[in-house]
């Protein structure tokens, strides 16, 4: 006789490492998170009596099992009731990977349960699917971080279409980077959209790379530079350079390169539903402008909220879940890879 | 162009470190390095992703330091085990590593004298292998006639 264990709940251990958050958490059926614990919130802070450096790869294997632990407790569960565990497996930086993938391997290996390897920005793209059940392919998801802007068309769960990139530097990057030349502080994204609410954004035309006639690529390295040209300009005129409408104007420069490439993506593909993720889907003039323009276009708009713009392990178990319902599950000889492609299937 | 020759002298074990102020160039600099060295992948901003690596007619290793605050941060990086490695190594935003840097390698200073659009670049060897191989970029310099940095 033959007894079949059918599960009504599927419940996955997510676990991302993949630059300088360490987190985990566990997600019920890829939807309703249990916990989500990222190791640069206050309270771990707190916890391990100080100031986390914001880059040190070796915090990682300080924090992981202290960050799993709790994980496992926040959610109430134990090790015993997970179904699985999902893993960044790439892209992103090699030592850190490798803390997530170790401590990954070691729970499915104990637990006797799958692991599965997720790419880092598919997590960036689900955590739109975790926040917005109703979200269904096909839609156009903007990644766009201090490490992506990735334009990615999903035709289905599991397929990725990568349409477009940054040449340079990633949008995030590039706010970072202008906050400090504008000596608004870090993190740069909030203070360049706080500073701009005061300023006008058309004050400075700052270029534009669209790039070739149909490209879905971006370019903001050139956009940096001609910040800095103006400044110094007006350095060299002894005038004083009103930041609140350069502020204003380069995060224009930005967002309408974003929104028009999304909305241009939508068309091109058929999708009528457009997600944005990562870090700089928290600017205000983003959503405003983005929103404005969907609704013109009768495009339906998702975001996340905050907590799942940032890197979390949350998002990397939604993205698991839907791999571990389509049978996708990965080895436990599975490598972490830096650079690897969305479209190639880390099974 | 100027980095895709460059890139074409360099060979394993090799370390240049690219100094110069945000939007000086140093990206696209290393961008033409890795062509240079035969790299097909994208080389993006390694900023955020602090080293990134790459496949060429040798490793490329594309490292930039402007977000790190101290050199605590390099243990657990391997950086180290870059700069001794088998591959080329680029460093960007060198200056907290200054003292652990090997003693040959090229320094790079990419600056905007009048904060438009020209650019001057300094190239500073340091020890025999690189005095010898400026001398002969310099040669070859002359016969492309001008060399600057292809970008905007």
């Amino acid at each position: 006789m033959i007894s079949l264990a059918v599960k009504s709940h599927v419940l996955i251990l997510g676990i991302e490492t993949s630059c300088d958050e360490t987190s985990a958490s566990c997600v019920l059926d890829g939807s309703t998170i249990l916990s989500n614990v990222i190791a640069s919130q206050a309270d771990m802070h707190r916890r391990f009596g100080g100031v986390v450096p914001e880059v040190a790869s070796r915090k990682h294997v300080e924090y992981m099992l202290p960050v799993l632990d709790q994980a496992l407790h926040e959610a109430g569960v134990s090790a015993r009731d997970l179904d699985a565990v999902a893993v960044t497996r790439g892209p992103g930086l090699v030592g850190a990977l490798l803390v997530g993938i170790s401590a990954a391997k070691a729970v499915a290996f104990a637990l006797n349960i799958p692991i599965l390897g997720v790419n880092h920005v598919e997590g960036h793209i689900y955590a739109n699917i975790l926040a917005n059940p109703e979200l269904r392919p096909p839609f156009i998801c903007l990644t766009v971080s201090g490490g992506h802007t990735d334009l990615v068309f999903v035709p289905e769960h599991g397929r990725f279409e990568v349409l477009g990139r940054t040449r340079d530097d990633a949008a995030g990057e590039a706010f970072d980077k202008a906050a400090r030349v504008l000596g608004l502080g870090y993190p740069g994204g909030p203070a360049i959209d706080r500073a701009a609410r005061e300023g006008d954004p058309g004050a400075v035309n700052f270029p534009r790379a669209y790039l070739e006639e149909g490209s879905f690529d971006f370019s903001f390295s050139g956009l940096k530079t001609a910040l800095i040209a103006h400044i110094n300009r007006l350095k060299s005129q002894g005038e004083l350079p009103h930041i609140p409408d350069i502020a204003a104007s380069f995060q224009e420069a930005i967002v309408e390169i974003l929104v028009d490439k999304t909305i241009m993506a939508a068309h091109v593909t058929g999708a009528r539903r457009v997600a944005v993720s990562g870090g700089v889907a928290a600017n205000s003039r983003l959503r405003e402008r983005l929103s404005q323009r969907a609704a013109g276009q009768k495009l339906e708009v998702f975001y996340p909220p905050p907590v799942l713009c940032t890197d979390n392990a949350a998002m990397i178990a939604c993205a698991g879940y839907y791999r571990f319902i389509r049978g996708q599950m990965s080895s436990l000889d599975m490598e972490v890879d830096p650079r690897l492609e969305l479209a190639v299937d880390s099974v | 162009m100027l980095g895709e020759a460059l890139g074409s002298f360099l060979d394993r074990g090799d370390v240049v470190t690219v100094s110069g102020e945000l939007g000086a160039g140093k990206t696209c600099l290393a961008q033409g390095v890795a062509l240079g060295l035969g790299v097909r992948d994208r080389v993006t901003s390694p900023t955020f992703t602090i080293i990134q690596e790459y496949d060429g007619r040798v490793p490329f290793y594309h490292i930039d330091l402007y977000r790190l605050r101290d050199a605590g941060d390099l243990e657990g990086l391997g950086f180290e085990d870059y700069i001794h490695g088998d591959g080329v190594v680029l460093i960007e935003w060198p200056g907290l590593v200054e003292g652990i840097l090997p003693a040959a390698r090229l320094e790079v200073e990419i600056s905007l004298p009048d904060g438009e659009n020209d650019r001057e670049i300094l190239l500073t060897p340091v020890g025999p292998r690189f005095e010898v191989l400026l001398v002969e970029f310099e040669r070859r310099a002359k016969e492309i006639g001008s060399l600057v940095i292809a970008c905007d």
